[in-house]
């Protein structure tokens, strides 16, 4: 049965690779836009939505309790200063990547595959960064204060930044990277709510949808500009999703701890950003393709690409741990080389070996295409991707600090329950606005995939005098 | 908002089509037909009626490279000011104008300025926001925004007649030619 779906799937794709057969205009606008539109709020919706704002509470006492007592409830300690905050605030950033390489950079490259995953990557981009950001602004202890180290801004305490820190470089890379997202997530939906204001039936929605899509009329000039300005975004949220994992890794770089202290550090953050990035797009793409059946929007194409990206990335980042052990032992620097027989054979030693046969070993499941094509194993592979890149920031963070130079000076660590409160707290958070973007935008780029059908293709009688000035 | 001279309150014709191909071949002929004040109207961007219609390209690129230009000038100046001028450090004896330092938020400013001002500089030069337009007038217009493509001869055309630019229209083979009131 398997094997006769995917021949079938397989038959669809040589035809249209990324759209389903029998499909047009109005087929594609019909099924996007009826979930914001209509009236109806599935069980399954309610009881997601549910579980997201039970998370939200948790995460609203966490802070609350945090703020009233101060980060000692958490279990941080001297040596291990940095824990769950910063484990937690490179995941969820990290996960954000994805969103921003299927948007920006398979943009640049013509994927047409990327369309109608875009728009709801971008949307977990946001939220994921949205959760990121929480992390090292409550890990102040005093978050209303943090704008006096945080900003540059003329405050009456006649303090400045200090620039030649990687921590205030994260500030201006994350900050710009949330902005950046937002701005090009917004640009990309107009056309989309000028859609949904013409098709709205009742009053209030067209006229939320009718303001908030600017008054789009789709016109030729507009679509112009509106294209250039989109490439333009794509361009620039290039060198920014890469900028920002490098900025996030040199946090740790930029140190003189053993086992942080790499010039590796950029590329392989990145990478295995990227990596668990399509790792949550998959988590997130399989259920709700099956749910909204959207099977003929989000095709096997799609998930089979998603599990290439994977198997790519995946590679880099096992790459990156042989060479930070090469260099370890190649260092001959007594610290490292502690460090990493510390890290192999230590007290961590499970957290590192798990992450190891995860990423190194399991991986390679993604060269067969029975697998790429099994939803089922697809997504359990995805979970188990997301948990071994957040084992890998507390391998990094943890194994490196918990035993430093001095032997009197070591500790171990562990999480207390408002570390874990405060980390599914910010899964509820996601979980929730999450499910509220589903229900209230439409989370598929309409209009891109209507330029995927072959009727949307036009031809211009050749010698025709189609372009124009400064072409 | 470009308003017409016409008294008889009329802002152009439009034309319905059905199909891209339809509005591109449809736009070729009124453009060599003389007619020069027109729009298409799709509900997917086609990079060719752009240049069929108005055969000029944005400036958008010249502008978003400017601002680049101040979003790094921005960064870096606020850098050098705060840590060589106004609130220079010592720390083990290094230079107070640590430029290598600097380069990390001069990129990133100078990515958010641009990229701020590609959004904003967009909607600002298409006219957005813009509450009322003359072609929201037609009912059928709201297909716009799902399958059907329409182009618009505004009454503002010197070759503009009501009867002959409305038979024009439907020797192109429109689906249906309305009014659009002002």
């Amino acid at each position: 049965m398997a094997q006769h779906v995917h021949a079938q799937q397989s038959a669809t794709t040589l035809e249209h690779p990324v759209i389903g057969a029998g499909q047009d205009y109005e087929s594609i606008t019909e099924v996007v836009s009826e979930i914001p539109l209509g009236k109806r709020y599935p069980f399954g919706w309610i009881i997601g939505l549910l579980i997201g704002l039970a998370g939200l509470g948790a995460l609203q006492l966490a802070i609350g309790y945090l703020l009233l007592k101060g980060i000692y409830i958490w279990g941080n300690n001297v040596p291990v200063g940095w824990a769950f905050d910063i484990i937690n605030f490179v995941w969820w950033i990290g996960i954000g990547h994805a969103g921003t390489l299927i948007s920006a950079i398979l943009m640049l490259f013509k994927q047409q595959w990327r369309m109608s995953i875009a728009r709801f990557a971008e949307a977990m981009t946001i939220f994921a960064v949205a959760c990121a950001a929480l992390f090292p602004l409550l890990h102040t202890g005093r978050p209303w204060l943090a704008a006096y180290w945080l900003f540059p801004y003329p405050n009456t305490m006649g303090l400045w930044p200090q620039f030649r820190s990687p921590l205030i470089w994260d500030v201006f890379a994350v900050s710009t990277y949330a902005t950046v997202s937002v701005v090009f997530w917004i640009v990309g939906l107009i056309p989309d709510l000028a859609t949904m204001r013409d098709r709205a039936t009742s009053n209030v929605k067209r006229v939320v949808f009718g303001a908030l899509s600017l008054g789009w009329r789709g016109s030729a000039r507009h679509w112009h500009r509106y294209e250039v300005a989109s490439l333009i975004l794509a361009g620039l949220s290039t060198p920014l999703v890469l900028s920002v994992h490098s900025v996030v890794s040199f946090d740790f770089a930029v140190s003189v701890i053993p086992g942080w202290h790499a010039a590796i550090f950029p590329p392989y953050f990145v990478a295995g950003a990227i990596y668990s990035g399509f790792g949550m797009v998959l988590t997130l793409a399989i259920p709700i393709r099956a749910f909204y059946k959207l099977e003929h929007l989000i095709t096997m194409k799609h998930i089979d690409n998603m599990a290439k990206v994977m198997l790519a990335t995946g590679l880099i980042v096992a790459y990156g741990y042989g060479m930070e052990a090469f260099f370890g032992w190649y260092s001959a620097n007594q610290y490292e080389r502690f460090m990493l027989w510390n890290r192999m054979t230590g007290p961590y030693a499970w957290s590192y070996w798990l992450l190891i046969f995860i990423n190194a070993v399991l991986i390679h499941v993604l060269w067969f295409k029975s697998v790429r094509y099994n939803l089922k194993y697809m997504f359990v592979l995805s979970l188990i991707v997301n948990l071994a890149m957040w084992l890998e920031r507390f391998v990094i963070i943890v194994t490196s600090l918990h035993r430093d130079f001095v032997v009197s000076s070591w500790d171990m660590y562990s999480p207390t329950a408002w570390d874990f409160m405060m980390f599914g707290g910010t899964m509820g958070l996601f979980i929730t606005l999450f499910f509220l973007f589903m229900k209230f935008v439409p989370m598929i780029s309409i209009f891109e995939v209507r330029t995927l059908l072959p009727e949307a293709k036009v031809h211009v009688p050749h010698g025709h005098d189609t372009h124009g000035s400064g072409h | 908002m470009h308003v017409s001279k016409d008294k008889t309150g009329l802002y152009g014709l439009m034309a319905e089509f059905d199909s891209a191909q339809g509005i591109v071949d449809a736009s070729m002929k009124a453009v060599a037909a003389g007619y020069s004040k027109m729009e298409a109207y799709t509900p997917f961007p086609i990079e060719e009626l752009n240049d069929i219609i108005h055969k000029k390209r944005t400036n958008l690129p010249k502008l978003v490279l400017f601002m680049a230009f101040c979003g790094m000038m921005t960064g870096f100046t606020l850098q050098y000011w705060a840590s060589v001028i106004e609130y220079p450090m010592n720390i083990g004896g290094r230079p107070p104008a640590t430029w290598p330092a600097f380069i990390v938020p001069s990129y990133e400013l100078t990515i958010l300025f641009s990229a701020l001002t590609a959004a904003i500089g967009m909607l600002a030069l298409n006219g957005l926001p813009q509450p009322y337009h003359p072609v929201f007038n037609v009912d059928r217009f709201s297909l716009a925004s799902s399958d059907k493509f329409f182009l618009v001869i505004e009454a503002e055309d010197a070759h503009f007649a009501k009867d002959q630019t409305s038979s024009f229209l439907q020797s192109l083979g429109a689906k249906g030619v309305y009014d659009v009131a002002e």
